[in-house]
């Protein structure tokens, strides 16, 4: 697995039962820092989740409307119930955001690949929320649906038992 | 699921690793999925593929689920983060450099290479506008020393052709990475039995998978593998944007990943030189039993290597798992359960050229023929074969010996390949 954590982060913020369960249970994801820009690694995640059948709410001041939804300057403007607060911001930003999911009600932080803040980790454990750090979402989700596999990735999955969707 | 939290080990990932069990059939085996391209969902799903914005499967010149397998099972074995499979290992090495680099480059490479693989550095990359410059790979200063600034990445192989030298990966990729460079290993010799050059800080693997990774002389195949962990931000094919996908860089898009695509997506998409499912297939065959194989192959070398050692009739012998081979230390180190199964030595004889001809007719069991690494045992002179236009002297000076013979040691009984070995030098002149 390519990360930068650390062996004990990693068990704590990269679970892969925890990744299924927050894939397989989350409908709703605001994405913050989601570029309007097509060639943009925040609009490959969404394009790609949105077609996945996830509803994608962009949070962005500088954006009026990413892939067909309104966008909002901040998590706190958002006026429909989130389920995953997805950031691509750096780091510094990220406490701030993490608050704000608390206060949302949101029940997942997931910090994207090389997006790492401890601090905003444990604001958002402290309120009993699922944290995921430098991990990325398609990825996981490719991962986890065998489509990763089809480009040569090592997915890491090792099973005998027949196929179906893990999560 | 518990077994996430498990780390298998590399025989149960040698069947087990990119293979989950079709899920509307069953079937247990790998199935060959022999088609040219694939029926999309929709419109959306289409357009989203093609800008790359879904992975799933296109043509089978760009991917195949067939190859996917293959491909999933070398990363796996390798500790890489994941692969591409190429129509030949030329065709890997020529996708890694077309990846990586601009006109203008310059790679820094062991001397001690394949010459197949010289040719093409030396030939064909000069017209790309590619310099690759050749350094004994023995002495790391000397690596240093011919660094310079437009070196872009050091090459060598895991154990170099034909003189069986073992590349000190480690000092290698220490140095490398110091010049923020990566170190490129070509481990057709080793396979990730005997070596895996990613846990010793290469960055990218190159394997000829028609050798050991096959394993039985059918198929011709190459693979590339990335560890994931090279910083390609300034390297410009991947980093910079893609004119050919609306402006996307790779590297920020895909992160670790990014290499590896755009060898896929735009490098092998473009040079055509896809594996096909059914060679595929035959590797993955090749693979399931790769420990079993590499583990008699380099037995039988071992004691190959030490009977022609003690033989009357035989001048030197290079092979590293030899105590006063000079690369028996590094052997030590990186292949310690034995440096694999080709190896050269020398007739002793008045006229080598004609003794080596000689020895090639009285074989019995060794196939003579231009490869490596098949179940069978193999052999070849390159003075009357590969090398046949060039004089003795011309042969001393490219470090080939007139009576040197290469061998590839196969899976036959040990004594059957000790006597044949034994009768063809009995019956070479002296």
């Amino acid at each position: 697995m390519n990360t930068v954590l650390d062996e004990d982060a990693r068990i704590k913020y990269q679970d892969p039962g925890v990744i299924r369960t927050i894939l397989s249970t989350t409908k709703t994801i605001a994405m913050v820092g989601l570029s309007p820009k097509s060639e943009r690694p925040s609009h490959f995640v969404a394009t790609y989740l949105q077609y996945e059948g996830y509803r994608v709410i962009p949070v962005n001041p500088m954006a009026k409307e990413v892939l067909g939804e309104k966008s909002y300057p901040d998590l706190l403007s958002v006026p429909d119930k989130i389920d995953m607060v997805n950031v691509f911001r750096h780091p510094d930003e990220c406490p701030e955001i993490a608050q704000q999911a608390v206060q949302i009600g949101a029940k997942t932080l997931w910090l994207q690949l090389r997006v790492v803040s401890l601090e905003a980790a444990h604001i958002a454990e402290a309120a009993g929320l699922n944290v995921i750090m430098d991990r990325c979402v398609k990825i996981e989700h490719g991962r986890y649906n065998g489509s990763l596999h089809w480009v040569g990735m090592n997915t890491e999955i090792i099973t005998a038992r027949r196929g179906r969707r893990y999560f | 699921m518990a077994q996430e939290k498990r780390k298998f080990g590399f025989e149960t990932r040698m069947l087990h690793a990119g293979h989950i069990p079709d899920p509307v059939t069953g079937a247990r085996a790998v199935p060959i999925y022999q088609t040219t391209s694939y029926v999309f969902e929709d419109t959306d799903k289409a357009a989203q593929l093609f800008e790359l914005k879904q992975y799933g499967n296109i043509y089978t010149r760009i991917n195949n689920p067939t190859t996917a397998t293959f491909e999933e099972r070398i990363a796996s074995l390798e500790n890489a983060t994941g692969a591409v499979a190429t129509a030949s290992g030329m065709a890997a090495q020529m996708t890694t450099m077309m990846t990586l680099l601009e006109p203008g480059d310059e790679i820094l490479s062991s001397a001690h290479l394949y010459g197949g693989t010289v040719t093409q550095f030396t030939h064909t990359f000069r017209k790309l506008g590619i310099t690759v410059h050749f350094v004994d790979p023995t002495n790391i200063d000397d690596w240093a020393a011919a660094i310079t600034p437009k070196t872009r990445a050091l090459y060598g192989e895991t154990i170099g052709n034909p003189k069986g030298s073992i590349l000190d990966i480690e000092a290698l990729a220490d140095l490398a990475h110091a010049h923020k460079m990566p170190l490129i290993v070509d481990s057709t010799f080793a396979t990730p039995y005997l070596c895996r050059p990613i846990d010793w800080g290469a960055d990218l693997v190159v394997h000829s998978a028609t050798k050991f990774l096959g394993g039985h002389g059918n198929s011709i195949a190459g693979v590339l593998l990335d560890s994931g962990k090279f910083d390609f931000s300034s390297y410009a094919t991947i980093a910079n944007p893609d004119p050919a996908y609306h402006g996307l860089k790779f590297y920020e898009t895909f992160g670790h990943y990014g290499f590896l695509m755009k060898a896929r997506a735009v490098t092998v998409r473009d040079t055509g030189a896809a594996l096909s499912p059914f060679n595929a297939f035959l590797l993955i065959q090749g693979l399931e039993t790769l420990s079993l194989r590499m583990e008699r192959h380099v037995q039988n070398a071992q004691a190959i290597a030490q009977f022609l050692y003690d033989h009357p009739k035989v001048d030197w012998v290079a092979y590293a798992g030899l105590a006063d081979n000079p690369y028996h230390a590094l052997a030590q180190k990186y292949t310690p359960k034995g440096p694999g199964a080709i190896f050269t030595f020398g007739i002793k004889a008045s006229n080598p050229r004609a003794a080596g001809k000689e020895f090639i007719e009285s074989l019995h069991l060794f196939s003579h023929l231009a490869n490596v690494g098949d179940a069978r045992s193999l052999v070849i002179h390159p003075a009357s074969t590969t090398h046949q236009q060039l004089s003795d002297e011309e042969l001393a000076a490219g470090g080939v010996d007139a009576g040197m013979i290469r061998l590839s040691i196969g899976l036959e009984t040990l004594e059957d390949l000790l006597w044949d070995l034994d009768q063809a030098l009995q019956a070479t002149s002296a």
